[in-house]
């Protein structure tokens, strides 16, 4: 959900610069030092996007023909292949870069500014690749979790990353205000839009959804960054499923 | 004459069936499994828009069968299950697979328009924990990596865990099992996942 923080940029930019001061208080857990705060944005979080942006998001659904929303995500799906392509650069994935800006060429060509996605039909696969990403392979370390109301699950990494992709994205040289913020509000809507079905899996698989959100949320990027999954940290549960009557220690 | 030879071969066929059935592969297993059910929710208008009554006979009939949910809740426990009593450990299981089938109709009804690759399995004769990979692909995005952690039972091929993009079911609810006993115990996690059952209405 990077580009969700597009029309945020000056709010998400001053939390990350809060943060950076508040990061060194002690708190609960090792990756979400921060929990308490993040608690309390995920609340701020849950009654503006219950109430406003998440109505809003359902009811694009709801009203706009899936092609045309098929559409208009392949086009903010063009500006993101750019940034995987770029990503993958800087990653040292040269073959997989070719295919990403392979992708946008032929997208932003015939696909008409990316609106189909013809390297998907020709079988060039889709990529994902973000700095945040790119900075872990780099070997730099999350940083304290972040939940930034209307943007989500971050860390102090990753948002740096979005940040970055933030100021040099190709939307901010539009020269017209309007069609400028146009563009960022349907692209926000558009990401929104598209995590509404996980949204809805989350709210029915977890006790906690700003726990399970969070655990998930490190996993994933661990995995995206390593490649494989993490190991297995608990030695104790790997024995206790043999045996349904293992014995208590 | 001819009657009595083709029932015999019939009955040959069926037979053949039924072992290639119970030696059926981890992997051909997922895929048979996945595709089955794809199917079944192609073919049924009630299926698609999510009747929670008809989502959940079909996931009781097509997939649970196919899951280990006592070892999926003892991995889920970690340290926990055995600390947990045998009465204890039953309503566990019972409540968790509640939840996860509950879990699956709300990803079934969100993502049926998916489309599944399976990849190549790498397993050694004679292994009997395998990992069988698969990809699920959505018009305009990346793919997502779904894997499933599976062993061989008397009872053939069951999975154990599932883990999406590098996201283990299992670990994710150890984490959220081991807070929940942290602070209340077994039975209060029993009760928290009892009341969790209870309150979400599967979609």
């Amino acid at each position: 959900m990077n580009r969700a923080a597009l029309p945020f940029r000056r709010a998400a930019l001053a939390l990350a610069g809060a943060t950076l001061f508040a990061g060194c208080a002690a708190g609960p857990t090792k990756e979400d030092p921060l929990e308490p705060f993040n608690r309390q944005m995920y609340a701020v979080h849950q009654v503006v996007d219950g109430n406003v942006v998440k109505p809003i998001a359902e009811a694009y659904v709801k009203v706009t023909p899936e092609l045309i929303r098929t559409g208009v995500s392949n086009f903010f799906g063009n500006l993101d292949d750019l940034f995987t392509g770029i990503n993958n650069v800087l990653e040292g994935n040269g073959q997989q870069a070719g295919d990403d800006f392979g992708r946008v060429l032929l997208n932003s060509t015939f696909g008409i500014l990316g609106i189909f996605d013809l390297g998907s039909m020709m079988g060039i696969n889709k990529d994902h690749k973000d700095f945040g990403i790119t900075f872990g392979k780099w070997g730099v370390p999350a940083g304290p979790y972040l939940f930034v109301p209307l943007f989500g699950p971050t860390t102090v990494r990753d948002g740096t990353g979005t940040l970055v992709r933030l100021f040099i994205g190709p939307i901010g040289y539009i020269p017209e205000v309007p069609l400028r913020n146009s563009i960022y509000g349907v692209g926000y809507l558009d990401a929104r839009a598209q995590v509404l079905g996980g949204e809805s899996v989350l709210d029915t698989a977890a006790l906690d959804r700003y726990r399970f959100l969070r655990n998930a949320y490190l996993k994933n990027r661990q995995y995206q960054i390593d490649g494989k999954l993490p190991a297995e940290d608990d030695d104790d549960a790997a024995s206790a499923g043999n045996g349904v009557l293992a014995p208590p220690k | 004459m001819l009657r009595t030879a083709a029932s015999v071969l019939l009955l040959a066929l069926a037979a053949t069936a039924s072992l290639a059935q119970a030696q059926e592969g981890p992997d051909a297993l997922v895929k048979n499994v996945a595709e089955d059910t794809l199917s079944a929710i192609r073919a049924d208008k009630d299926l698609q828009t999510g009747n929670p009554a008809k989502v959940k006979q079909l996931i009781e009939s097509k997939l649970v069968p196919h899951f280990d949910t006592v070892r999926m809740t003892a991995l889920a426990m970690g340290r926990n299950w055995r600390v947990a009593t045998p009465e204890q450990q039953k309503q566990l299981t019972e409540q968790f697979q509640t939840l996860l089938i509950r879990t699956y109709s709300n990803a079934l009804t969100n993502y049926r328009d998916n489309k599944m690759t399976y990849k190549p399995l790498r397993m050694n004769p004679g292994d009997t924990d395998v990992i069988v990979r698969t990809e699920v692909t959505r018009p305009g995005q990346a793919a997502v990596q779904i894997d499933y952690s599976m062993e061989k039972t008397a009872d053939g091929w069951k999975a154990y865990d599932v883990v999406v993009a590098g996201v283990s079911l299992v670990t994710n609810y150890r984490d959220e099992f081991n807070d929940v006993i942290k602070s209340s115990g077994v039975d209060g996690l029993i009760k928290a996942l009892a009341d969790k059952n209870r309150d979400s209405p599967a979609k």
